[in-house]
């Protein structure tokens, strides 16, 4: 599946107009020198020859070298460097979905049809409607240029001696107790990490509010409450655990929603990571970056789908012993 | 950091939960930031907002002005350019001077400079230097990486082209004696740019400078461009944090000039407009280059020193007559130039400062000619040219770039759409054509494809070859002059003119060829000179604008 995939992504970038011998030349290049470049990088060569020979490459694990976005680092060292900053801001940005997400949906859920529960529909609605950069731009305007509160962009401050021991910002502070670094790239992930929960936030929060309803109204709750069980255990063991499985399913399927968000989000708060270096790929026509992000993001998907599955044997006892 | 305001944090179930908790956790951040900004006139960093990663900092292999912007505070040349202007001045070298034809060049060094990495700049440094580029091999020569080379110089030591360089000796140690093959107007000039700067020979031994690859679809630099670019300028080399996107320059304690009263220089890298103006607004950065100029205004009331450049570049309606025989004739294009509001345009489309350009140089290039034939808005004209030309149903297909904006074009589209309204009144048709400047316009633009198309030029220094020379001087050009009658007779006299060493004989050569192209060859259309701006924060000083975007942040303070 990969290799075909590889195929499709070599085959349609070489399709687009232009170019990186364009790209790289700019309006100071003229077609004779736009020609030999083509012809040194191998641009003119028939498509699967190409083809081939980057596959050929790719197996010995080199992947090319960037035109465009560092140009002349090797894309994996590029990949390499980028893949904890979407790490951090993804898993930052899943977290806070799920913590204001499931106890929003689940309140809103307990209270239906209440000021609460109508308020936060409604919010939700907003984080589902608007465009995860029109709000980033938003978040950064009131909390970067208007009160300073929080940077405006980046992963950490310029001036700010860091040791890179694993490339997660927060986490190399912490192991090599650099507090300040540590501190400082963890201010840096909030708003993009805040703009980029929207996505899933608003899912989560509307799946969970729909599971708990339809666990409310189950029969074996009412059994329960005429047992006499207390309130908080009734919740605790027969509402929430059983309203998780189809959130657990749809935070699985977000991860994929948040990749895509991580390019848009990345961009604007110029957080050096896997999707702005996407964005700035298909802008400065870098194929080498383009191949290998595009089919890494595609194994990505393909395995968190994978370990999705696999999580319903945790919450759901039904699977593990079928 | 983190004590005291955690009691504030409220983890209630209410909908600002998560804005709460930035809210609280910002108070600390605030503070934190408050402590920089305390920095007097000594010390401190100065950080700017750059529009991409610095491709290497090797300058020799640069062709972009972000590489350029970072090597220039490195790096100094045996000449560089007064500040703010294109004129040329003394650097490494204190003074030069010619024998009359032109041809031989001896430099007088200045004495005890160091490079950064403690070995001496002398004249055999000098010659070192001019000996490494003429022999680049392989992969190094081609046009992607050596650009600004082949453009000066042309060709190497393998002698496949004719190579502008002939020779360097030492005289003695503070005197360089250089011998080009003719004689040309760029030089010295050209030796300011920062692809020429003077770089530590033993560095570049010792980190394999001329190493480069070309591999799969792309190039490989070495240890040397990547990491240890060594030169005698203001800041050293400090580190580039990939991972997030900083280039981080230090004060060069022993600097031969001027020492700088920053610590530290910094490039944030925010490939994003937008991004880069809140940046600035939020004190994330001291500044950025380009800023929109539909924005200079709002930066300007709130605060910020908006920096506006002498115009030094050039936006032409560029005409190719390959394709359409209609254009062949020069009433036809005489009838483009008169149908076409560029009074209008300049002041509705560009900037403040920006100007009607009557040829194809600025006024500061020596050569311009104030007595050029001009070509004021006037529809009847047009129609007039066109009929008598047998043209009145002119079709022209018109290309614009998208997914750009350029120094001397901020808005292709508008741009576009002024020239087109222009062009239908005097009765054309138009067929638009828009390409993504990378995804095909540029490509489109050189294998001749369009009619009619927007393009332009910055120029790299003040001599008239840089411009007309870079137009017109080869005939195979995007503008197919070439298959006209007096193409070849065109490029022909360029040469020549370029060739005459004696600068007021040179100057009158170029004038008479600007009255011809604006009378007898009208090839293209000169549109306008836009000012392009930087905007910095108030409290940066030291900033000079430069007609070629070169300025040095040495004499940068902050306080």
């Amino acid at each position: 599946m990969v290799l075909v995939l590889s195929l499709l992504v070599f085959a349609w970038l070489r399709a687009l107009p232009g170019g990186p011998a364009s790209a790289l030349l700019g309006d100071r290049g003229t077609e004779e020198s736009r020609a030999a470049l083509s012809k040194q990088l191998g641009l003119d060569q028939p498509i699967f020859v190409q083809y081939f020979r980057f596959l050929g490459r790719a197996l010995t694990g080199n992947f090319g070298n960037s035109t465009g976005v560092q140009p002349g680092d090797s894309v994996v060292d590029i990949f390499l460097q980028r893949f904890p900053a979407t790490i951090e801001l993804s898993v930052l940005a899943i977290l806070i979905a799920i913590a204001v997400g499931i106890p929003l949906g689940y309140l809103a859920a307990r209270r239906r049809g209440g000021l609460f529960d109508n308020f936060s529909v409604g919010a939700s609605l907003i984080g589902v409607a608007v465009p995860v950069f029109f709000l980033a731009y938003l978040l950064k305007y009131v909390f970067a240029t208007k009160l300073g509160w929080l940077p405006s962009l980046g992963r950490q401050a310029g001036d700010i001696d860091a040791t890179r021991v694993t490339g997660f910002f927060v986490l190399d502070g912490i192991l090599t107790q650099e507090w300040d670094a540590a501190w400082d790239a963890f201010v840096h992930l909030l708003l993009p990490a805040v703009a980029l929960a929207t996505i899933p936030f608003a899912v989560i929060f509307r799946i969970t509010r729909a599971a708990v309803l339809d666990v409310l109204n189950e029969d074996y709750v009412r059994t329960a409450e005429s047992k006499g069980l207390l309130g908080t255990v009734i919740r605790r063991r027969h509402v929430l655990r059983n309203a998780m499985l189809p959130v657990v399913t749809t935070i699985g399927l977000q991860i994929g929603a948040l990749l895509a968000g991580a390019v848009l989000t990345e961009k604007v708060f110029g957080f050096s990571g896997v999707g702005e270096a996407l964005a700035l790929g298909f802008e400065r026509r870098d194929y080498p970056v383009l191949q290998m992000f595009i089919l890494v993001a595609a194994i990505v998907y393909v395995l968190v789908n994978l370990l999705v599955d696999l999580s319903y044997a945790l919450v759901d006892p039904r699977i593990r012993t079928r | 950091m983190v004590h005291s305001r955690t009691a504030q944090r409220r983890w209630t179930a209410a909908i600002g939960l998560t804005g709460a908790a930035a809210l609280a956790l910002s108070a600390c951040a605030q503070s934190e930031r408050g402590d920089e900004s305390g920095a007097g006139k000594q010390g401190g960093t100065f950080t700017f907002g750059a529009a991409g990663a610095p491709k290497l900092f090797d300058p020799l292999f640069a062709t972009d002005g972000e590489t350029f912007r970072v090597a220039r505070q490195m790096f100094d040349g045996l000449t560089t350019f007064k500040p703010g202007t294109a004129e040329p001045a003394p650097s490494l070298a204190e003074s030069w001077e010619s024998t009359p034809d032109g041809l031989t060049w001896t430099f007088k060094l200045r004495q005890g400079v160091k490079f950064h990495d403690g070995t001496a700049f002398d004249a055999q440094a000098v010659c070192a230097n001019f000996d490494r580029w003429y022999n680049l091999k392989g992969a190094a020569q081609s046009d992607a990486v050596s650009q600004y080379y082949v453009d000066n110089f042309g060709g190497f030591s393998d002698g496949a082209k004719p190579s502008l360089y002939k020779s360097c000796s030492a005289k003695d140690a503070n005197t360089a004696e250089v011998v080009l093959t003719s004689s040309t107007s760029k030089f010295p000039d050209i030796l300011g740019l920062p692809s020429f700067s003077m770089q530590s020979p033993a560095a570049l031994k010792q980190y394999d400078a001329d190493n480069v690859q070309a591999q799969g679809d792309s190039f490989v630099f070495p240890a040397y461009a990547n990491e240890h670019p060594t030169g005698t300028g203001p800041f050293k080399f400090g580190k580039y944090d990939k991972a997030n996107g900083t280039v981080e320059l230090v004060r060069n304690d022993d600097y031969w000039g001027e020492k700088t009263k920053l610590d530290k220089l910094v490039f944030r890298i925010i490939p994003d407009e937008t991004a880069r103006k809140q940046a600035l607004q939020s004190g994330d950065i001291d500044g950025f280059d380009f800023p929109n100029a539909a924005d200079w205004e709002s930066l300007k009331s709130a605060g910020f020193n908006v920096q506006v450049r002498p115009a030094f570049n050039i936006l032409y309606f560029g005409i190719n007559q390959k394709n359409n025989p209609a254009l062949r004739d020069l009433k036809v294009r005489q009838a483009l130039a008169h149908a076409i509001n560029r009074e209008q345009l300049v002041k509705s489309q560009l900037p403040e400062g920006a100007e009607v350009a009557t040829q194809f140089i600025p006024k500061t290039v020596g050569g311009f000619a104030d007595d050029v034939t001009k070509y004021p808005y006037d529809l009847n004209k047009a129609k007039q040219l066109l009929a008598e030309a047998n043209a009145s149903n002119l079709t022209l297909k018109f290309y614009w770039p998208s997914e750009v904006t350029r120094p001397y074009m901020p808005n292709p589209k508008d741009i576009y759409g002024a020239i087109a309204a222009d062009l239908q009144q005097a009765g054309i048709t138009i067929e638009t054509v828009t390409k993504p400047w990378n995804g095909g316009y540029l490509t489109d633009v050189d294998q001749g494809i369009p009619d009619v198309f927007l393009l332009g030029w910055t120029g790299d220094t003040g001599s008239a070859d840089n411009w007309i020379g870079t137009f017109f001087g080869n005939p195979e050009n995007r503008f197919n002059t070439g298959a006209a009658t007096w193409g070849n007779d065109l490029a022909a006299q360029l040469k020549t003119a370029d060739a005459e060493p004696d600068r007021t004989k040179r100057y009158g050569l170029y004038e008479d060829l600007n009255r011809k192209i604006m009378s007898e060859y009208l090839p293209a259309i000169p549109v306008s000179h836009s000012p392009p701006a930087l905007v910095v924060k108030n409290n940066v000083k030291g900033i000079v604008p430069s007609p070629l975007t070169d300025e040095k942040f040495g004499p940068v303070s902050i306080g």
